[in-house]
């Protein structure tokens, strides 16, 4: 495969509260590709879903981030999510007083502005939300409701899918969607996230389970490990993953 | 811009009415006195019972201490310091508009409150009172076709001294509290609203304060009485330009509502705040109350507080008529340095009375933002029922909320229900919201108005609009 470069990391280390978290970490995604990544607990996944996005706190002290061959790490979060850099939290906040459907039309709306497509109106946008909660099964009267708040865990993974879904992301980074989905709604989510692979999309999952992998079927797998990748293979390492677990690792899973 | 960034420009928004406007001033020389209470009611030609009940209010005053229960924390006011009367300089008796001064014209024109005929707000017929005085009222013949009283205080005194005399202070005695009395003895000017029986006040009424002259206290009192079966929307808004000295505002607001008949008042307050430091500001010290005296009748506080150094305020409703009902709809904004101790009193006195309370603060910055509310059912008061939703939003986390809803039942078959929430807002929801494209900025604005919204669709359409501008909320997201 010789498609363009979308993701270029190297030697990535960052920090967050003074702590050494990502130590050389390299990855790179071309446009079209899955990869999942795996690894012990506090290994670092979640820290670089947090560097790619942009949140504020975590700090990347040496290595580059290109995107379409932009610095990553200049750019704004809010411009990275126009950009089409879009994160499937692991924990989605709750947002109270402001309705699901209120906040999605506004972030599809400013991602289209960037994009420099009119924006939607209230009625297009129903529609337009409407079909794609058809696609993750999702009530309706979910919409009206506060963005997340009390929301289950699995409602809440649900509606961070449907949010991609809107927002039709380049490079998608899903941290762990499938922990806490029941069999049926892991099935239902995956078909979801598969609706938006193509040849121009590119995904990270980020998950402990080669179940999900079973459904999104990955190019790549890698094995993150006291924040680097320690190894990466074909989707047959996650299914060696599961049998023997990390304790191969040298000096001990997750070691940090 | 970054989301600490951002939670932090919201914090020191900037006051853009700041300005002063560059009048001379016919004040009183600072303190406070008999002599000067004589004073002020001789330059305003008052009755001689007028300046009896000053007097007495004076008097009382002087015994009452200062009312220390409260959350709000200030250095004692020196009350000798304060000018307490300060008037635009013009000419004797103004016959129309056109001989009010055109520099306050246009202060008021930039504050986008134009008086001129040309220019007038369609629909809003405004009193703009300046520092003491009343200097313009618009619509006043209009309203008059229908028998709509609307004009200054002084005017009233003047020219409707029965109606004056027999409601004032009937529903916030002078002695009711400290700022009260202190009101009662010293109040320059401010509007009167009569709306006779079956009467519906085809506009909105409201009176637009304004202080310029520094040092001075403005101290104006409102009197609004429906007669049976009327309805008047009323709205006040208020500005001040910004200095580091504190400025003392004491209001008082009087409404009455006969059978069947409902007020609607609205205030959009927009004192200077003080500077991020906390140094200056309005303290707005207000007693408002309404009393709902005839069977069904209705009245309904909505307030949007966002400016003063200090708001201390309690609109409050007595409901004296069986089936009366009371209501109060308040977001109170403290940024900054600011401090609010906000709520309502809802005193139940007749049958099956009915009371909504919807009180909504938001603190960001240092601002710390309380509620302190009473409901009171009186022992006649069968059927009674009150419900009470106080909501509290933190942005960041340096700010602070306060509840102390107040229950007290005597009269068993009353129904009262009183729900609480607290919501944080900190940098992890912003970032959630800037994941999906929307900046910091108008992350919180939307998170803002979404928290608004039960108690700004209670406001008239035009003060909406200025509502949300004052919360940094955008437009877009009040419809739909
Ligand atoms: N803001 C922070 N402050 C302090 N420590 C942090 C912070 N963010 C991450 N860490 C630490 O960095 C390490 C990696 O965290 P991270 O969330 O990236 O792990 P993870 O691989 O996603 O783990 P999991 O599989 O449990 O989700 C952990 O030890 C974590 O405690
Ligand atoms: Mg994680």
């Amino acid at each position: 495969m010789s498609s363009e470069i979308l993701l270029q990391v190297e030697g990535l280390c960052a920090r967050a509260a003074g702590n050494e978290i990502l130590r050389g970490l390299d990855l790179t995604v071309r446009a079209g590709e899955v990869h999942a990544v795996m690894g012990p607990n506090g290994s670092g996944k979640s820290t670089l879903a947090n560097v790619l996005a942009g949140r504020p706190g975590v700090e990347v002290t040496a290595g580059k981030v290109l995107y379409r061959g932009r610095n990553l790490v200049e750019m704004a979060p809010e411009e990275r999510a126009r950009e089409g850099i879009f994160l499937a939290f692991q924990y989605p906040v709750e947002i109270p007083g402001v309705t699901n459907l209120y906040f999605l039309k506004a972030a599809a709306n400013a991602v289209r502005k960037h994009r420099g497509l009119e924006e939607l109106d209230a009625m297009d946008f129903l529609s337009l939300a409407r079909r794609k909660m058809k696609l993750v099964e999702m009530d309706e009267k979910m919409m009206s409701r506060a963005i997340n708040e009390g929301f289950s865990g699995g409602e809440k993974k649900r509606n961070e899918v449907l949010q991609m879904a809107i927002l039709e992301p380049v490079l998608s980074i899903l941290d762990e969607t499938d922990s806490g989905l029941d069999i049926d709604a892991l099935g239902i989510v995956s078909r979801g996230v598969n609706s938006l692979r193509s040849a121009e999309r590119s995904m990270i999952v980020i998950t402990h389970y080669q179940r999900l992998l079973d459904h999104i079927v990955p190019d790549r797998v890698h094995v993150l490990a006291g924040g680097r990748i320690v190894r990466s293979g074909g989707k047959e390492l996650a299914l060696e993953l599961e049998e023997q677990g990390y304790a191969w690792i040298e000096g001990g899973a997750g070691a940090a | 811009m970054s989301s600490a960034d951002s939670l932090e420009h919201l914090a020191t928004r900037e006051y853009k009415w700041g300005f002063v406007t560059d009048i001379e001033a016919d004040s009183v020389p600072p303190g406070l006195s008999e002599d000067v209470i004589r004073l002020i009611s001789s330059r305003k030609g008052e009755p001689e019972w007028l300046l009896a009940w000053r007097l007495e209010a004076y008097r009382r005053w002087l015994t009452m201490p200062e009312p220390m229960w409260s959350t709000v924390r200030f250095p004692l006011i020196d009350y000798q310091s304060i000018v307490y009367y300060s008037a635009p300089k013009q000419k004797k008796k103004l016959e129309s508009l056109d001989e009010v001064d055109p520099r306050l014209l246009e202060t008021y024109e930039k504050l986008g409150i134009p008086l001129a005929e040309q220019k007038r707000l369609a629909g809003v017929a405004v009193d703009a009172v300046f520092d003491s005085v009343s200097v313009a009222t618009t619509f006043r013949e209009e309203l008059s076709k229908k028998g709509i009283l609307f004009c200054s205080f002084s005017d009233a005194v003047r020219e409707h001294p029965d109606l004056v005399r027999k409601y004032l202070g009937s529903v916030v005695p002078y002695a009711d509290n400290k700022h009260a009395a202190l009101n009662s003895a010293v109040f320059s000017d401010g509007s009167f609203v009569y709306v006779p029986k079956g009467v519906r006040c085809p506009m909105e009424l409201s009176t637009y304060f304004r202080i310029n002259a520094a040092n001075t206290g403005q101290f104006e009192r409102t009197l609004i009485i429906a007669d049976e079966g009327s309805y008047v929307s009323y709205l006040e808004g208020c500005t001040a330009p910004q200095r580091d000295e504190n400025q003392l505002h004491a209001a008082v607001v009087e409404l009455v509502a006969l059978e069947r008949a409902q007020i609607k008042y609205s205030t959009v307050q927009n004192w200077y705040p003080g500077d991020a430091e906390g140094r200056g500001g309005i303290y707005n010290f207000v007693t408002k109350r309404g009393k709902c005296l005839g069977r069904a009748s209705k009245i309904s506080w909505t307030q949007v507080e966002t400016g003063s150094a200090i708001t201390w305020k309690y609109p409050s409703c007595i409901l004296v008529g069986d089936d009366s009902i009371g209501e109060f709809y308040s977001v109170a904004l403290t940024a900054n340095r600011q401090q609010a101790d906000t709520g309502t009193k809802m005193i139940h006195i007749g049958k099956n009375t009915r009371s909504t309370v919807v009180s909504k603060g938001i603190s960001t910055g240092h601002g710390q933002n309380t509620y302190r509310g009473q409901v009171r059912i009186q022992k006649g008061a069968d059927g009674a029922r009150n419900f009470s939703q106080c909501d509290s939003l933190l942005i960041g986390p340096e700010c602070g909320a306060h509840t102390f809803p107040c229950l007290e039942v005597h009269n068993p078959t009353a129904t009262v229900e009183h729900e609480a929430t607290t919501s944080k807002i900190g940098e992890d929801q912003l970032f959630y919201c800037q994941q999906r494209g929307i900046s910091a900025e108008d992350a919180v604005s939307m998170i803002v108005n979404g928290f608004c919204k039960q108690v700004l669709k209670e406001l008239p359409m035009e003060f909406a609009v200025e509502a949300q501008k004052l919360l940094g909320v955008s437009l877009e997201g009040s419809v739909g």
